[in-house]
């Protein structure tokens, strides 16, 4: 399983001092924050991406590529990728860039966006969201998987003869994650290709999280990708600590009172009461973790969102400390106990290289499973094997 | 027995409140009725007083709690609804508008509503026709032709031997009302409809929806 930090780069006025940092100090801070992750032991940094005050990540590509210059090992995602304003030839093109400058260190969660304006600034329109999510996928997906692509579609100018370059590393495209709140038709669409679903249920109760999570891991199972149970899941979380549960709750208390997205809404004991967002002792954290497992059942990867509503860059440090030293280890060692064999691990550049390498394989190929509607088929642990194993897998999907 | 299920949502603020006495004598009006063609009702009332401070949190967190998510779904999955509103600066007040706000707005869809209105003087009740009526049509309620607002002297009035004078007493309209709606909640199978918020559209497909199939 996968642990990591995800960050949306809000730049907010900090309620306890009233200093609102410079936008260079933010980013600054973030590049700070993404190197601290994997010195702590982390496995995942993922930016958001957005166009307009108070956010300043519009270029993840670019500030994901300085990280992947100054770490080692730590994987580069995103939180997300607007894949309904974004061209996906564009997207096509940075990510297999990134790809390689990584070393295969990268993989991208893509949304729609909830800025309404967003969409006209980049000549869409909001009511096409869903639409537009789905073809751009599809054509992303092509871009990647076939060298010279003639395509046609409702959004963007027809393609007749292209080739994105650079084309991906070892020819695995990165893995995609499909993120939405409360859209079946994304959960549709990540099982349909076999792709991850992340649900950033930060914001929202967690019986909502548990029903999307549920059908997309049935519709991946429908569409012939494995069992439910090996859909490929991720989960956004939120959470302050302290030694003492009084002293975190006393010290996030005023970011929590003046956050953008809940501040002067509900009070902090009644949000952390009906979503995930865990303010308290590492074991508080610890606890609450370890239960999503019994509502979304095993997944790949726990992101946390740490850094923002003005919280200072010494303050996320620390965090990352605490979540490194004292949480992450022991979720690593309860996660893992009764986790079931053959759910697989969180996807990773060397495990979609080695299921590449088998699918292209004679017995694979004899088999018919598609590596370009099955990503999934890449990291199931069943399909490690041959012969057999891939007659199932093969038989599963001619249902679909 | 047939069964039915009525939803009454009153927005009165004061205790007594008035609004609620004309949703109350609306429901009872409308139970009678129903009953008159072999329907049992069930009634469910809500103050969106006990819920104004969930419904201002659902607007700035995007979600309902689980106490206003209970309401939302009997007022969504209501065979009807009597919606009754005080009128306040020559409109509904802004927390029956909030609460229509939060909740989704397909999920009044063909839903048989009673619009109702009390303010101090007569001279308000066009708000109900200006403000209200064109607000649930939008949501593509059906807002049955009668609606029933409640001046403070309504409350002084009987229909004693005025039923067919040209002045219609606020009996007369209530059980006119009443008849329009109870109506329609008796053909309605808006609560027994079994609703699958993952249904996805018929064309959906998940590649893209180009070429249109």
């Amino acid at each position: 399983m996968q642990f990591g930090i995800f960050t949306v780069g809000d730049l907010t006025t900090d309620p306890t001092t009233g200093q609102t940092p410079t936008e260079h100090d933010r980013i600054k801070a973030m590049l700070t924050i993404a190197q601290k992750a994997e010195e702590v032991g982390l496995d995942v940094f993922a930016a958001g991406e957005h166009h307009n005050p108070p956010f300043v990540p519009s270029s993840p590509t670019t500030m994901l590529g300085y990280i992947a210059a100054k770490t080692e090992r730590i994987i580069l995602s995103t939180a997300t990728t607007l894949i309904t304003t974004n061209d996906p030839v564009k997207i096509a093109e940075d990510f297999a860039m990134l790809q390689h400058i990584a070393d295969g260190r990268v993989d991208l969660t893509l949304g729609r966006g909830n800025t309404g304006p967003v969409y006209p600034w980049f000549g869409q329109d909001i009511r096409q969201g869903i639409p537009l999510a789905l073809e751009n996928y599809a054509l992303l997906r092509r871009l990647w998987r076939e060298d010279y692509v003639d395509w046609e579609g409702q959004f963007r100018t027809p393609l007749q003869g292209f080739q994105s370059t650079p084309r991906p590393l070892n020819g695995v495209p990165p893995f995609v994650w499909h993120g939405s709140i409360r859209s079946p038709e994304i959960a549709e669409q990540a099982a349909y290709y076999g792709d991850g679903f992340f649900s950033n249920h930060i914001f929202w109760p967690a019986s909502h999280t548990a029903k999307m999570v549920k059908y997309y891991r049935n519709r991946f199972e429908h569409y012939g990708h494995g069992t439910a149970a090996q859909a490929i899941v991720g989960l956004g979380g939120q959470v302050f600590m302290s030694k003492n549960s009084q002293d975190a709750k006393r010290e996030f208390r005023p970011y929590f009172d003046n956050a953008p997205v809940y501040g002067n809404g509900p009070s902090m004991e009644e949000f952390t009461s009906q979503t995930p967002l865990t303010v308290g002792s590492p074991q508080e954290v610890i606890d609450r973790t370890l239960g999503f497992r019994d509502y979304v059942g095993d997944y790949q990867r726990q992101l946390w969102l740490m850094d923002h509503a003005g919280l200072p860059l010494a303050t996320v440090l620390k965090q990352l400390d605490i979540l490194g030293e004292e949480v992450v280890p022991v979720l690593r060692r309860e996660f893992a106990k009764n986790r079931p064999a053959d759910v697989p691990d969180g996807p990773t550049h060397e495990s979609l290289r080695l299921a590449a390498e088998r699918s292209s394989s004679p017995a694979a190929a004899a088999s018919g499973v598609r590596d370009d509607l099955d990503t999934a088929g890449a990291i199931a642990p069943h399909r490690r094997a041959t012969g057999a194993a891939f007659g199932l897998a093969g038989a599963g999907k001619t249902g679909a | 027995m047939t069964e039915r299920t009525l939803a009454v949502v009153s927005a009165g603020l004061s205790q007594p409140s008035s609004t609620r006495l004309l949703a109350d004598k609306l429901a009872t009006a409308t139970v009678a009725r129903l009953a008159d063609e072999g329907v049992t009702t069930r009634v469910v009332t809500y103050e969106l007083r006990d819920y104004a401070q969930d419904v201002m949190n659902n607007m700035l967190t995007g979600f309902a709690n689980p106490r206003l998510e209970e309401v939302i779904e009997a007022v969504t999955a209501a065979d009807g609804l009597i919606a009754v509103s005080p009128i306040f600066t020559t409109s509904y007040s802004g927390l029956f508008k909030s609460f229509f706000d939060v909740i989704d707005n397909r999920s009044l869809t063909d839903q048989p509503v009673l619009i109702g209105a009390t303010a101090g003087t007569a001279r308000h009740s066009l708000a109900l026709d200006y403000a209200m009526r064109p607000m649930f049509t939008y949501l593509h309620a059906v807002v049955v032709p009668t609606s029933v607002f409640a001046a403070s002297e309504d409350w002084g009035t009987g229909d004693g031997g005025r039923i067919d004078s040209r002045v219609q007493t606020l009996p007369a309209r209530i059980e006119r009302a009443a008849g329009e709606l109870s109506a329609l909640v008796a053909r309605s199978d808006r609560s027994s409809r079994v609703r699958d918020p993952f249904e996805l559209p018929a064309d959906f497909n998940p590649a893209g929806m180009f070429p249109p199939r």
